[in-house]
């Protein structure tokens, strides 16, 4: 294979992993909201959740080997775990590699996870939000490719789509009722007892997620 | 070896993923948590208990041996 | 009844001559002051002498088995048992005294704690000593006179140089669920009192990750004077099996009442002065207790013995007589509204359920329940009991059903409108307000 074939397998593979990282994001806060697919079993949003996050690992390698080996911008191989060592394109290149370094602790310890604490599982997936913004700026910096053109449209759909995504976490997580509030609020009907009449409307359950 | 399903009432939030996994084992209540068996798993169901232990959203889904 | 059940109300509080060296209190009152004053440094070594320190880690566990003292928290597990326990656990253990009585229907440890604060801690220096610990902390509910009154015996202590561990005074919030031990290990740690999943157990695994004694305050004391009298002398008041005395907070039916020593075995109706002050029916061990009929209070003694066969205990010694002119409906829907405010919020049956529960049970006491309210109950009971982090569902519902049965009359009658109570005047003591901001838990 020729170096251009390499560097653009590399362009290729990276578009490819920013478009999949955005849909498992996406699929990661579906699950974390209860939400569904229409369709699909609860058990099938986690499993594409995961399954694409895999294949995301493999896209995301071949766009690293394939940069590196190609030649042409000297990468070193440590630049696939150092962070801005890398003489071509440090600041952009090293910005990549903060996102793998990140990735990969996300993917270790998820697929660790019936060893881990959830406490300690859960805190090192907060990491995915850090590496997006990280993903999206290495992503448009490194490569002119996605700064014109229909590449540039769909970067920046697919941007939209997980700010939305990450809006409504976010709104969500503020309209939860926090947890001392949770009861109350089921009773905020209910009056005390008294013996002339009151007002008792049936209290609607809810998850412990947000009572509304 | 039996292996019996707890789970961290604390940590679930009835996502309901385990009660698809494992209808033989575990149903839901009419909140959405999960009411589990409390008979041991049988040999041929403990790799979709495994699995429903590995999807719980939360984590709070768990294998205990024993008792 | 096996062995002798000495007489509580032949007992004459003066003649229980308290004397010091090695003759413990004949009779009652032991863990209260003969005199009803409170007894500060002075009066305490008068009395009892000092700390009875044994020189060395288990040393007193023995002398606690022999003497069969049971924890006097609610659960009457054997003290020894926790004891070694904690003992036997890896990493150097810490100690708590419970004061903490979140039910609001009880009174014994803060009178403890208020009358006779030495020797509470004098049995938390002896238990530390007993089970090899380094920390030890006393949990008390956030009144400011109790907190002061214990710091000061805290720092007579420390002048005097009786304490060999330093005690670390901790609050709790004004909840239901506050003594609860892991909600307690959790608030020792500088967090809000929340109940914990558990296993590991607080004993394996409690206060910052070491292994942790939660002993209430008043088996402290107990523990204080076995230490000092021996166990023949524990033994000399209540039963075989269930030996020693407790204190009790007794409502009667006329609404007198208060803390009262008493030995177990002790005839409740005594206890209660039924005779004087009849009830439609008793509440013991509180609001995660039972109601039992007058026929059932008449015949029965403080023991769990007796109590445990019909689905009841002694608990933490909370007894109420029902006046004939209440309503036992109402009166259960109170307690079982607060029970379900005061749930952690933190487990889904719990807080879905409890609400509900007590929801039926509010429109049934105001003669609005529907149909179903009956079967609904039943299914929300078995729904909510076990599947919760800690037992506060289960105990709700033991109230619950016992309230149903207790009161079914009653129930039949407002179900058909109507009700047999001459006065609504709350009996049971509910504190008001909803604790709906996380520094309600802290």
């Amino acid at each position: 294979m020729t170096g251009t074939a390499f560097w653009y397998a590399s362009r290729a593979t990276g578009v490819i992993s920013l478009i999949l990282f955005s849909l498992v994001a996406i699929l990661g806060i579906l699950v974390n909201r209860q939400g569904r697919l229409p369709g699909l079993p609860r058990f099938a949003v986690t499993g594409l959740h995961r399954n694409l996050s895999l294949l995301t690992v493999a896209f995301l390698g071949t766009h690293i080997v394939t940069a590196i080996v190609d030649g042409y911008a000297h990468i070193p191989w440590m630049s696939t775990v150092v962070p801005f060592s890398s003489g071509y394109e440090r600041f952009w290149i090293g910005l990549g590699t903060v996102a793998v370094d990140l990735f990969a602790a996300l993917i270790v310890t998820s697929l660790l996870r019936d060893r881990l604490k959830p406490s300690v599982w859960r805190a090192v997936h907060w990491l995915a939000y850090v590496s997006y913004p990280v993903i999206v700026v290495h992503s448009l910096g490194a490569s002119k490719d996605l700064r014109s053109g229909w590449l540039l449209a769909l970067t920046m759909a697919t941007v939209f789509a997980v700010i939305s995504a990450i809006g409504y976490r976010v709104l969500d997580a503020f309209a939860a009722v926090p947890r001392p509030g949770r009861v109350p609020e089921q009773f905020q009907q209910t009056d005390q007892i008294r013996t002339d009449r009151i007002r008792t409307d049936r209290i609607r359950a809810d998850r412990t997620g947000s009572v509304r | 070896m039996d292996e019996r399903l707890r789970v961290n009432a604390i940590l679930c939030s009835g996502h309901g993923l385990c009660a698809e996994l494992l209808p033989e084992q575990i149903d839901l209540d009419e909140w959405g948590y999960p009411l589990l068996s409390d008979e041991p798993v049988p040999k041929k169901l403990r790799p979709l208990a495994r699995r429903a232990v590995n999807d719980c959203p939360v984590l709070a889904l768990m294998l205990v041996r024993g008792r | 009844m096996t062995a002798a059940i000495q007489d509580a109300a032949t007992r004459d509080a003066a003649s229980a001559r308290s004397d010091t060296g090695n003759q413990g209190p004949s009779g009652l009152p032991r863990l209260l002051p003969a005199d009803g004053q409170p007894m500060d440094l002075a009066a305490h070594l008068r009395v009892h002498g000092p700390t009875p320190y044994r020189g060395g880690a288990r040393m007193l566990i023995h002398t606690i088995e022999s003497a069969g003292l049971t924890g006097r928290g609610g659960a009457a597990f054997p003290t020894h048992r926790k004891l070694t326990a904690v003992a036997d656990q890896k990493g150097t253990a810490v100690v708590v005294g419970n004061g903490a009585e979140g039910e609001p229907a009880s009174s014994k440890d803060q009178t403890l704690l208020w009358s006779s604060p030495h020797l509470v801690l004098d049995g938390l220096q002896l238990a530390a000593e007993a089970v090899g610990a380094r920390k030890v902390h006393l949990y008390v509910h956030r009144e400011p006179r109790l907190v002061r009154r214990l710091e000061l015996a805290l720092a007579e202590r420390a002048t005097a140089g009786l304490d060999r561990i330093k005690v670390g005074l901790v609050t709790a919030p004004a909840r239901f669920l506050a003594g609860e031990e892991s909600a307690l290990a959790n608030r020792v740690e500088g967090g809000a009192a929340l109940p914990r999943f558990t296993p590991p157990r607080i004993f394996e695994r409690g206060v910052n990750g070491a292994p942790t004694l939660v002993q209430n305050v008043e088996t402290l004391a107990q523990l204080a004077l076995i230490s000092r009298y021996g166990p023949a002398w524990f033994r000399a008041v209540g039963t075989e099996a269930e030996p020693g005395s407790m204190l009790t907070t007794v409502r009667l039916a006329n609404g007198g009442g208060g803390v009262a020593e008493t030995p177990l075995g002790t005839p409740l109706a005594r206890l209660l002065r039924l005779a004087e002050y009849p009830a439609q029916a008793v509440l013991v061990g509180g609001y995660h207790g039972a109601w039992l009929t007058p026929e059932q209070a008449s015949r029965l003694t403080l023991s769990n013995a007796d109590l445990r066969p019909i689905g009841a205990a002694v608990g933490a010694g909370v007894l109420a007589a029902l006046p004939a002119d209440r309503c036992g409906i109402v009166e259960s829907a109170r307690v079982v509204r607060y029970l379900a405010l005061e749930s952690a919020g933190q487990c889904g049956p719990c807080l879905n359920g409890l609400p509900l529960i007590a929801d039926t049970l509010v429109q049934l006491a105001n003669h609005r329940s529907a149909p179903s309210a009956r079967g609904d109950l039943q299914r929300w009971s078995k729904l909510v009991e076990r599947r919760g982090a800690c037992h506060h569902p289960d105990g709700t519902v033991r109230f619950l059903r016992s309230a149903l049965t207790a009161f079914a009359g009653e129930v039949a009658l407002h179900e058909a409108g109507r009700c047999s109570a001459g006065s609504y005047e709350p009996f049971l003591p509910i504190p008001a307000g909803s604790p709906d901001h996380k520094d309600d838990w802290s």
